[in-house]
């Protein structure tokens, strides 16, 4: 039998040790079952995200309609405009005011105006006219659908006067107004999301690691043992990072302002409000996951497990509208979702309280719904 | 009053009992060993009094509040000192002692940390970050930290694993001061020397306690007898002894051999036929703590885990195999 001493051991290369490491490794692997559901997880999740739910030419966009003209030829651009697949008219609003609180309100993403003389001018040559209104706010979202309606609204006219007489777009006129952002500036719909985007990254990591990081380094045991309750502890750990949080709030809205020129024309009040709200629920939600794993390294990974699907369906990096239904509703579970609604409508709409409250209240709930889940995790003994 | 008065604690882990049915009372100003291999129980147990652990079944009192319900009462007035020490590295002594003061919301914050300071020597390292000290003076940090409160009642759990004899010394020299200020001290150690030193002691074994009371008692307990045999070619001598009847345990002390066993009259007769070799020295001896800590563990069927609490799921599952059949 051979010693150890009988082999050459300056080889760079043993397979006998390379299969210790090897072995070692896959060993390790399969202790780790977090990672290993990661490491399988995250491919598959990107490719449902990615493949399915991700579309940059959204269609079935919801729009409102007001029909001053009432006749043939207004339904049939509304069918026309219905049939492109771009439109869907949620809709029927009575009153100009009433189209212009659901495009502020995010309900609607166009308010098309057929105006009441449409009719009669289409019959008579005479430049007939209509206004769509798009939420500009994304700009992404709406440019195919307008880049289309031109098209669209020429051939369904021609259809209804008569089917000899070739259509002459040049008579249509589409009157587009692109509400919020009229320029179609994209820093004007990335800066304020990226607050979002950067509140979320940091609080949520950080937050996570601040119970096991004490497992980990055993200092939970010695905490425990003093008199401190749970909720001493929790306050604790997350109070610094809601001052973390101000200052990156103030960094980002003033380069959004300097370096971008972000307009901001909502409540200032309002929008605190709104940041405090979502920092709160981020910190509380980094919270229950630090009650949740076990190790820093799985509190970083549920981190990022839970990053990236929301950084994917809350709207932030492609048009939330453009998501088939079941990836909306999954949008609809990520507090980023409801915050970039709201810093979007105050600081490009300049909306009040009364069109976000809604979005409001869901943040609240997130911050309910975190802290209820860390306060029943959180154990006050090492049972 | 007891300080400490708890019946039948009972913690189990995947069904198996890591701590069963262990009674224990320690009276004010006592200082009391608690000895036992590793993965007895020793840890569980005190972690189970200071309320770090929900017990599964059992009563009692610490410091006159109820073990179970009382606990965040019981942690204010109880120092715990945890086996593996658990400051903050990355904090300097005094802060880490500022922490500590705080959260027992001591008044004025800042003279009670330099009373503890000086109180154990540690005030030319104050500002020296906790991560950078020797074991000693992490110990010296730790003991600080849990006495600075000025608990009734102190939870040490192998506090000087891994500390120098120097150290360790003056550690005791400390708790012997304390005690005799009136706190109450529960100590969990493997040293025999150091059980020697408490004035109780009790054993668990197994998550069972075996046996309790002043190290003469248990020693006397034990009914051991200890022959000291001294001579030419102890080595093998030793070998042969072992198989004897009556002889259970044969341990070298560097010239001479410990022969321990618990049937007096076989001992007697092996002891004697040995004399009438030549060269062999024959003398009756003590019986040690030690010795009786041996016999203790031979029982108990070598069945204990080899690591004991690095996290309380793991004493159960690491037992080894059944063992064979219980010698002696």
């Amino acid at each position: 039998m051979a010693t150890p001493g009988d082999q050459p051991v300056a080889s760079w290369l043993s397979t006998q040790r390379l299969s210790a490491v090897l072995a070692k490794e896959f060993i390790q692997m399969r202790r780790d079952r977090v990672t290993f559901a990661m490491m399988l997880g995250v491919p598959l999740m990107q490719l449902i995200l990615f493949g399915y739910a991700i579309n940059n030419d959204p269609r079935g966009l919801p729009a409102a309609l007001v029909d001053n003209s009432r006749d043939h030829y207004s339904r049939a651009v509304v069918a026309a405009m219905e049939t492109s697949g771009y439109y869907r008219f949620v809709e029927i609003a009575a009153t100009a005011a009433a189209a212009e609180d659901l495009l502020a309100r995010g309900g609607v993403a166009f308010v098309v105006t057929i105006p009441s003389d449409f009719g009669k001018r289409v019959d008579r040559n005479q430049h007939p006219q209509l206004l769509v209104e798009a939420d500009a706010s994304d700009p992404a979202a709406s440019s195919n659908a307008i880049g289309a309606l031109n098209n669209i609204v020429t051939r369904a006219l021609a259809r209804q006067r008569s089917s000899h007489v070739v259509p002459d777009s040049s008579e249509l006129e589409i009157v587009v107004h692109r509400r919020y952002n009229p320029e179609g500036i994209s820093q004007y719909n990335i800066v304020p999301g990226l607050l979002g985007v950067i509140l979320q990254m940091t609080m949520v990591m950080m937050t996570s690691m601040a119970l096991t990081r004490e497992s980990e380094r055993g200092t939970m045991e010695n905490l425990l043992a003093m008199p401190a309750t749970p909720t001493e502890i929790m306050l604790g750990k997350i109070l610094p990072y809601l001052v973390v949080g101000a200052v990156q709030v103030v960094v980002v809205l003033g380069a959004a302002r300097l370096l971008f020129s972000v307009p901001f024309l909502g409540s200032l009040t309002l929008l605190l409000t709104g940041v405090l709200i979502f920092v709160l629920s981020l910190v509380m939600l980094g919270y229950a996951i630090s009650t949740v794993a076990r190790t820093q390294m799985q509190a970083m990974q549920l981190t990022f497990f839970f990053f990236l699907p929301s950084l994917l369906l809350s709207g932030f990096m492609f048009p939330y509208r453009g998501m088939p239904a079941w990836a909306q509703v999954l949008g609809e579970f990520f507090p980023l979702t409801h915050f970039l609604r709201v810093i979007r409508a105050l600081m490009l709409k300049g909306s009040h309280w009364h069109t976000i409250h809604g979005e409001m209240w869901v943040l609240v709930a997130f911050v309910i719904a975190f802290t209820g889940l860390a306060l029943v995790r959180f154990r006050n003994t090492l049972d | 009053m007891s300080a400490i008065d708890v019946k039948g604690l009972t913690k189990c882990y995947g069904g198996k009992p890591v701590v069963d049915r262990v009674s224990l009372r320690v009276d004010e100003g006592e200082i009391v060993g608690f000895l036992g291999p590793n993965g007895s129980g020793k840890t569980t147990t005190i972690r189970m009094i200071c309320g770090l652990l929900t017990p599964d079944a059992g009563s009692g009192t610490v410091l006159g509040h109820d073990v179970i319900r009382d606990s965040l009462r019981i942690k204010t007035q109880v120092g715990y000192m945890t086996q593996r020490f658990s400051f903050y590295e990355d904090l300097t002594i005094a802060e880490n002692l500022t922490f500590v003061a705080r959260l027992y919301r001591l008044h004025p914050v800042a003279s009670e940390v330099d009373r503890t300071l000086n109180a154990l020597g540690l005030a030319p390292r104050r500002d020296q970050l906790a991560g950078t000290l020797s074991g000693g003076w992490k110990q010296r940090l730790a003991l600080a930290a849990c006495i600075m409160h000025a608990p009734k009642l102190l939870l040490l759990d192998e506090p000087t694993a891994g500390v120098d004899p120097k150290a360790r010394r003056d550690f005791w020299d400390e708790i012997h001061h304390l005690a005799a200020d009136g706190l109450t001290v529960l100590v969990s150690t493997h040293y025999m020397d150091e059980a020697e030193r408490c004035h109780r002691i009790g054993y668990i074994s197994n998550g069972k306690m075996i046996a309790t009371g002043t190290v003469d008692q248990v020693v006397r307990d034990s009914g051991l007898s200890t022959f000291v045999v001294r001579g030419q070619n102890l080595e093998r001598i030793a070998e042969s002894l072992a198989k004897l009847p009556g002889i259970e345990q044969v341990a070298p002390f560097g010239n001479s051999l410990h022969v321990v066993g618990t049937d007096q009259t076989a001992l007697n007769k092996a002891m004697a036929s040995l004399e009438a070799e030549s060269g062999i020295r024959v003398s009756p001896g003590e019986t040690s703590l030690e010795d009786v800590f041996i016999k203790f563990m031979s029982a108990s069927n070598n069945k204990n885990s080899v690591v004991e609490n690095q996290s309380p799921k793991d004493t159960g599952n690491r037992n080894g195999n059944t063992g064979g059949p219980a010698r002696g």
